[in-house]
């Protein structure tokens, strides 16, 4: 049986490596190594944007987390997970077309760039790239661990040789291949994940009986979780709803997702691209999360939340489809690892060392430090993974809110309020991450909510003050120095 | 830093309305049913597809119609623009 859901896994792993030669075979050479290697020259279209967005952005969590904390809360945690369909169009209709011809105008390839040139300030880029190496790193770390782990408990292999077979797939095609690369191969990575979920979705069913039946076998179990309350009737709207900004409108703030608001070819592109994207987040976190409450008739009695998903495959399904199910996590976690690797790459190449230690390096040399600090930087979070420390994973719980209440300001409002000055932008990414490592540390959810939110309502509310009270005082120096 | 008489950030600028709007329904329409239907005791909850109605209607229904909301918005109301400069007017 092992040998029949690995096979599967292997065919998956080596079509991934073949895309991603092929990539690196096609980089362009017009646009300079830059824009290729960190922005596939912009080239991307509608299906496969929509794709590397979504891929990009579901990881784990959506996968095995988030099905596994449903099997234990019900259907009121698969409504939480709907507020998710939003990302699908909210961050290219908001951030889309300005970002897309801001950044053609200033030639920016990371959002660094972006922020660079609308702050004019080192503080903001050493600030930003500083927070991008530190968190996104963890970040990443901690999905090798879960992509390790979930190797580990499919084929049995060590969690060593798992984590090893996982570094080597995933770093070979990035380093080569770059931003092409990790765009085509998310592509992949997205239609496995929307058939995958399919699968599943339906072997579920039929193997609990259909939906009805399920739905009463819960009633039976435990009313509540057939309510939006979840047992003990713990969610609260105002709890669930909070998950807006989280996963949800906050997203916008995430590097990783932004730097693809920057790399389409036209408009059509991005049309498509918010069509798609809406249409496969939807079907994957209905999916999923539905998959997670049905399991609960399936194989009832799970302890584990992480571990509902490959059993119930493995329940479920002839052994050759949990394979190619299986590969839907596998697919999600590549896909979000590889975006941030090529993230922190550029963090340190082009953001700190390019602008700061050598602004007039050659083309080579830009290559070469480029193939070197993504394999390095590889090789580190494998390191790490192998033997993870407390600080790592201490960081990780900041990698996703702390940076949107980091950077969502300074974006969004550096997009459209042209009052925001770089002392708005500083104050309102201390105050963002400074307030969420507070608030996580010392008073998790507070008023109810999910942590993320005052830290985001903090950020906002220092961009604003800080940029109009330092922007007086900018005007009355200029008004006084032009009557000298 | 940017050229606000640029005609296409007028475009661009109506267009994040737009998604904010977009996301404001979908809050509005997700958070209606759910805890409007899902508050009434459960012994009461009516059945659609074997799905509980406040789950139906949120999380189903509500997912289609941002669908649909989305295709009709990209198609009637986003404009198609040149993103590089002196490509011709938008």
């Amino acid at each position: 049986m092992k040998m029949a859901v690995l096979v599967p896994l292997l065919l998956f792993l080596g079509i991934i490596f073949f895309v991603g030669f092929y990539a690196s075979s096609i980089m362009k050479k017009k646009s300079g190594f830059l824009q290729e290697y960190f922005l596939g020259s912009r080239e991307l279209g509608g299906f496969i944007l929509a794709m590397t967005m979504i891929a990009t952005y579901g990881s784990a969590s959506s996968f095995i987390g988030g099905p596994g904390a449903a099997y234990n809360m019900g259907l009121g945690w698969v409504l939480l997970a709907m507020s998710q369909v939003v990302t699908g169009y909210f961050v290219l209709a908001v951030l889309g077309k300005k970002f897309a011809i801001v950044s053609r105008q200033i030639k920016a390839v990371t959002l660094i760039d972006f922020l660079k040139a609308r702050y004019g300030s080192k503080t903001v880029v050493l600030l930003s790239a500083g927070s991008i190496i530190i968190f996104l790193f963890s970040a990443m770390a901690a999905q090798w661990v879960g992509g390790a782990r979930l190797i580990e408990s499919i084929t049995g292999l060590s969690y060593t040789s798992a984590l090893f077979l996982f570094a080597v797939s995933v770093l070979i095609y990035v380093i080569i291949g770059g931003f092409r690369a990790v765009a085509l191969t998310d592509m992949l990575q997205g239609v496995i994940m929307f058939f995958g979920t399919l699968i599943i979705l339906i072997g579920t069913i039929i193997a609990g009986g259909g939906m009805e039946h399920i739905i009463q076998e819960l009633v039976a179990e435990d009313p509540d979780l057939v309510s939006p309350f979840g047992p003990d009737r713990q969610l609260t709207p105002l709890y669930v709803s909070s998950f807006w900004i989280l996963v949800g409108v906050g997203v916008v703030g995430l590097p990783q997702v932004t730097v693809r608001a920057m790399a389409y070819k036209n408009a059509r592109a991005m049309h498509r691209a918010m069509i798609i994207g809406t249409i496969v987040v939807g079907f994957i976190m209905l999916g999923m999360h539905l998959t997670g409450v049905f399991a609960r008739v399936v194989i009832p009695g799970v302890e584990i939340g992480d571990k509902v998903m490959p059993l119930v495959a493995m329940e479920v399904l002839p052994a050759w489809a949990a394979g190619i199910v299986l590969a839907a996590p596998m697919a999600a976690i590549m896909s979000t690892v590889d975006s941030l690797l090529l993230l922190v790459s550029s963090a340190v190449v082009k953001d700190v060392y390019l602008n700061y230690v050598k602004p007039d390096a050659g083309e080579q040399t830009v290559k070469r430090l480029s193939f070197a600090v993504t394999t390095i930087i590889g090789l580190a979070v494998f390191g790490m993974a192998i033997q993870p420390p407390d600080l790592l994973i201490w960081l990780n719980l900041f990698s996703f809110g702390g940076l949107e209440a980091a950077f969502i300001w300074p974006v969004v409002l550096g997009l459209y309020w042209k009052k925001g000055n770089k002392y708005g932008a500083i104050s309102s990414m201390i105050v963002g991450i400074g307030t969420y490592v507070y608030f996580h540390t010392y008073f998790p959810n507070p008023l109810g909510m999910h942590t993320v939110v005052l830290p985001v309502i903090l950020s906002l509310l220092s961009y604003v003050v800080a940029s109009l009270v330092t922007g007086q005082r900018l005007d009355a120096t200029a008004a006084s120095s032009s009557l000298s | 830093m940017f050229d606000s008489k640029d005609s296409r950030f007028k475009v661009a600028n109506r267009e994040a309305m737009i998604g904010i709007m977009l996301a404001l329904i979908n809050f509005i329409w997700w958070f209606g049913f759910a805890y409007g239907l899902g508050s009434k005791p459960v012994d009461s909850y009516q059945y659609i597809f074997g799905l509980p109605a406040w789950f139906f209607y949120s999380s189903v229904i509500g997912f289609l119609v941002m669908v649909v909301l989305v295709v009709i918005s990209v198609k009637t109301l986003f404009k198609d623009i040149p993103f590089e400069d002196g490509d011709g007017e938008s």
